[in-house]
């Protein structure tokens, strides 16, 4: 791949070949640059953090990844394969069957007159992984059980029987039914409980690695980045702000952006000052503002730690 | 789904207009039973009270308006029933379409749904029905259904839509269900309540329509249904003369299937919005609730 | 020490359903003092919502309060008829509820819903709610010029400022928040909650906030109580209860979030 300071993720073991590759993507709505200089590479057995407050086109980034979108500029690679713009039928159908989705609402990610078995039956069906009903019926127990959930009782179930948890699980389940080479988690835990986050987390964690899948995982909370993520791309505005190794990024944050996502992550050793608050919404708005412009300037601080500088 | 039978059959209103639509039809199908004979055959002098004999009473005609309300009520029913089917299904596949397909085939057909319902439907009918001379219920039903549509389409539309967008319609477009699946089998299990209401007020809507066609002469006055008996009726002044059965015998018909068909209508808004279920608990602890309120206004 | 504002004494809420009565909310007694923040947290489902809505006899069906006493100053909340809550709702406890931005009509402007509640509670005149509308927006940050626009035309975050900023007009002595900022991002959720503390500081009443965040609680509150399945397991101060949690289940729900790595490393 390069060896000059690259605008792609690409950290020491940059030989093995991206399953998805974002080159310089953007993305307009009319006058609205929702994406601007988008590059990123998902590799197999590995997991990419997007991280950024709602707004800043992580949302938007995922669409296009899952093809419900297309870039407005740049270009995107499928197997080293440019698929900027939609081709023929049979590619299309084989990038469906690469790429899945996990979404953010486990409640209205199911269908609520379909069981549990329904849901993850037909994925195996379509995607010829189930011949029989017998077939359908074990392989659907396989996935429940690799999501850590009880076939027994949980095939039969409806999605309202089912906890939020639960839900999720399912859903990454059926995901996992059309045998994926690329996952993307769109916050996939934002609407759980904190205290079950976790959990997910570690399972997405143990799928990536036993499955060896490429891991795209959106999120507005950084701390959750930490444990799934070996890579993470902080984005404000539509733009890649601080990126890298995850674990560099955030003990040596060094964009304006990143420091105040970091500091504003929830930590019960510091608790509230009164007296505060005009200091720290100040800092906010300062931040936000010097952010916010477009800028084409990356500087690499460290092996695998790249910011963008500030715009005019 | 036995807990949706458990769910109909707790909703008492529900089951109370089940109960009077079954006994309307079994009344209409067995009227070789409950009236046997003709009709339309003289049975007494003209405009005779209700009596033992003939607890309707009698036409001008001298014809015995039991045995005419029982055996109108055939095709009254059937045909009224058979365009609510069709009234609902048109509107529901065009709605459905329209909202999943989107773009250029919901523009067209969103322009065919607000031209015909702009149209005036009774006065249209009174239209097609004159040039036609006397209309036969095949051809009431098709005129019918063919102009009533566009209110259910727009529903059924607009409730696709936001379908659409939610995430396990996109889940299962992303696991590639192809798009037929997704209308029918995804999509169209969750418009059931919707489809119910629309049906049930379609069938009010057809009889009703039917009813007014014949009441204003347009039907076959030969064929025996309610709205050919209200035309008579009016016909031979039975208000002016006083023979309220006349009248009343029919226009009790259609107001208990209306009443029924209502009742039933309840039930579709409640299985489609759970928090309108009047289950035993509710009323439970909206008594509590009253009991409780009633206790601490005494207090004061 | 200051008596407790609000007592809350051997609460029970049921929930009636079909299938029998099922007791959501189990004999759970706190207080809450003056000018205190206490927090109550636990996973969906364990009742602290429950109990929220139950203080003002806000409950929904199937929500039945069966049992218990909610003393605010030693008057029982519960006993009281309909016509004498009216008037400690909002004027002397406010809500501000998990989807609050939602709860803002959507049709009318800011400066009119804020006239709503105060001349329903205050009998205010248009001229006076106004005023105390601006004095108001400029407590949560916003530019008084934007009272006249409709919510839609605010970010999420600043239409909770704004709910937060109604609450406030009638000078309430407790605030019950129920998840507030579950739905914002962290940056916000700190600039929200950044400004309660100060107005907290500066007016004096206490804050009834409920979340699933411990990590939030313990930034935020003086005093803590843990819920699991209708039961208050503890509660205590939020040193205590954050670095030696006493019950077995709380120790659970700290183990349980995923942390900053170098925690304590965040600039």
């Amino acid at each position: 791949m390069n060896a000059q300071p690259s605008l792609s993720v690409d950290g020491a073991e940059a030989l093995t070949e991206p399953v998805v590759r974002l080159e310089r993507i953007e993305r307009s709505f009319g006058v609205v640059q929702a994406l601007r200089g988008i590059s990123l590479a998902l590799k197999p057995g590995r997991a990419l953090a997007l991280v950024g407050e709602s707004g800043c086109g992580k949302t938007t980034c995922a669409r296009i990844i899952a093809r419900m979108d297309e870039p407005t500029a740049g270009k995107m690679y499928f197997r080293g394969r440019d698929i900027t713009h939609p081709g023929g039928k049979a590619g299309e159908a084989a990038y469906r069957r690469a790429v899945q989705m996990v979404f953010q609402d486990p409640f209205a990610s199911l269908n609520p007159v379909f069981s549990v078995q329904h849901h993850l039956a037909r994925p195996l069906k379509l995607h010829g992984h189930a011949r029989s009903k017998a077939e359908e019926v074990s392989g659907v127990a396989h996935l429940l059980a690799s999501v850590g959930l009880d076939p027994a009782i949980t095939a039969a179930k409806f999605p309202h029987e089912l906890s939020g948890g639960q839900r999720q699980r399912v859903n990454i389940a059926r995901a996992l039914a059309v045998r994926p080479d690329v996952l993307v988690a769109d916050e996939p835990t934002s609407m759980l409980d904190v205290s079950i986050r976790l959990g997910i987390l570690e399972l997405l964690s143990n799928i990536k690695r036993e499955r060896q899948l490429a891991l795209l995982y959106i999120t507005h909370d950084i701390a959750t980045a930490a444990h799934v993520a070996e890579e993470v791309i902080v984005m404000f505005a539509g733009q890649m702000v601080e990126w890298g190794d995850t674990e560099t990024v955030i003990r040596h944050a060094r964009h304006p952006y990143t420091k105040l996502l970091l500091s504003a992550v929830p930590d019960p050793d510091r608790p509230f000052v009164p007296g505060d608050s005009a200091r720290f919404l100040g800092h906010a708005e300062e931040v936000r503002r010097i952010s916010r412009p477009a800028s084409d300037t990356i500087e690499q601080v460290g092996s695998n730690h790249f910011i963008r500088a500030l715009g005019a | 789904m036995s807990s949706g039978l458990k769910l109909f059959l707790r909703q008492k209103k529900a089951v109370a207009g089940f109960i009077i639509i079954v006994a309307l039809c079994l009344m209409a199908l067995l009227a070789p039973v409950l009236a046997p004979g003709d009709p339309a055959q003289r049975v007494g002098r003209s405009h005779q009270p209700p009596t033992a004999e003939h607890v309707f009473g009698t036409t001008k005609m001298g014809r015995d308006v039991y045995a005419q309300f029982v055996w109108g009520a055939r095709p009254s029913l059937a045909v009224g029933f058979a365009t609510g089917l069709a009234i609902t299904a048109i509107g529901t596949a065009i709605g459905l379409i329209a909202g999943y397909f989107g773009g250029r085939t919901d523009a067209v057909l969103d322009l065919t749904t607000n031209a015909v319902l702009v149209i005036p439907n009774i006065p249209l009918l009174i239209l097609l029905a004159s040039f036609a001379g006397t209309v036969g219920p095949m051809a009431i039903m098709a005129i019918i259904a063919l102009t009533s549509w566009p209110w259910g389409a727009r529903m059924t539309r607009a409730q696709t839509l936001s379908l659409k967008n939610r995430e396990f319609i996109v889940a299962a477009r992303m696991v590639g269900e192809p798009w037929w699946r997704i209308i029918f089998v995804e999509i169209l299990p969750n418009l059931v309540p919707l489809i119910g209401i629309n049906l049930v007020g379609s069938i009010i809507y057809a009889i009703v329509a039917q009813t007014t066609l014949e009441y204003l002469g347009f039907g076959d006055p030969l064929n025996v249904t309610w709205g050919t008996m209200l035309y008579n009726a009016q016909n031979s002044s039975a208000i002016i003369v006083g023979a309220w059965w006349d009248i009343g015998a029919p226009a009790l018909g259609i107001a208990i299937v209306g009443l029924g068909l209502a009742l039933l209508n309840f039930t579709f808004d409640e299985i489609a919005n759970p928090q309108l279920r009047s289950g035993p608990a509710l009323s439970r602890w909206l008594r509590l609730n009253r009991l409780r309120a009633r206790e601490l206004r005494a207090v004061r | 020490m200051n008596a407790p504002l609000l007592r809350i004494q051997n609460l029970d809420v049921d929930y009636l359903t079909d299938g029998g009565a099922f007791r959501a909310v189990k004999n759970v007694s706190f207080d809450i003092g003056r000018g205190e923040l206490f927090g109550l947290a636990g996973e969906s489902g364990c009742g602290k919502s429950t109990i929220a809505y139950a203080i003002t006899r806000l409950s929904k069906p199937p929500a039945w309060v069966a049992g218990g006493q909610v003393l605010l100053d030693d008057q029982d909340l519960l006993k009281l008829s309909e016509t004498a809550l009216q008037k400690v709702r909002w004027r002397r406890i406010g809500m501000v509820f998990q989807s609050a931005m939602n709860s803002l009509n959507p049709l009318m402007r800011v400066a009119a819903q804020f006239h709503d509640v105060l001349a329903r509670h205050t009998g205010a005149t248009r001229a006076q709610s106004r005023a105390r509308a601006e004095e108001m927006f400029k407590l949560v940050g916003i530019s008084p010029t934007r009272l006249d626009d409709y919510p839609y035309q605010f970010s999420g975050g600043m239409r909770q400022r704004i709910v937060i900023a109604i609450c406030l007009a009638l000078q309430p002595e407790l605030i019950i928040m129920d998840e507030p900022t579950t739905a914002l991002d962290v940056v916000v959720q700190r600039e929200i909650l950044e400004q309660v503390i100060d107005l907290q500081r500066s007016h004096g009443f206490s804050v009834l906030f409920i979340t699933h965040d411990l990590h939030l609680m313990a930034q935020l509150c003086h005093r803590v109580g843990v819920m699991l399945k209708g039961e208050l397991v503890e509660v205590g101060d939020v040193r205590q209860v954050s670095r030696a949690p006493a019950h077995e289940y709380t120790r659970k729900l700290w183990g349980s979030i995923p942390q900053l790595p170098g925690h304590g490393a965040a600039a």
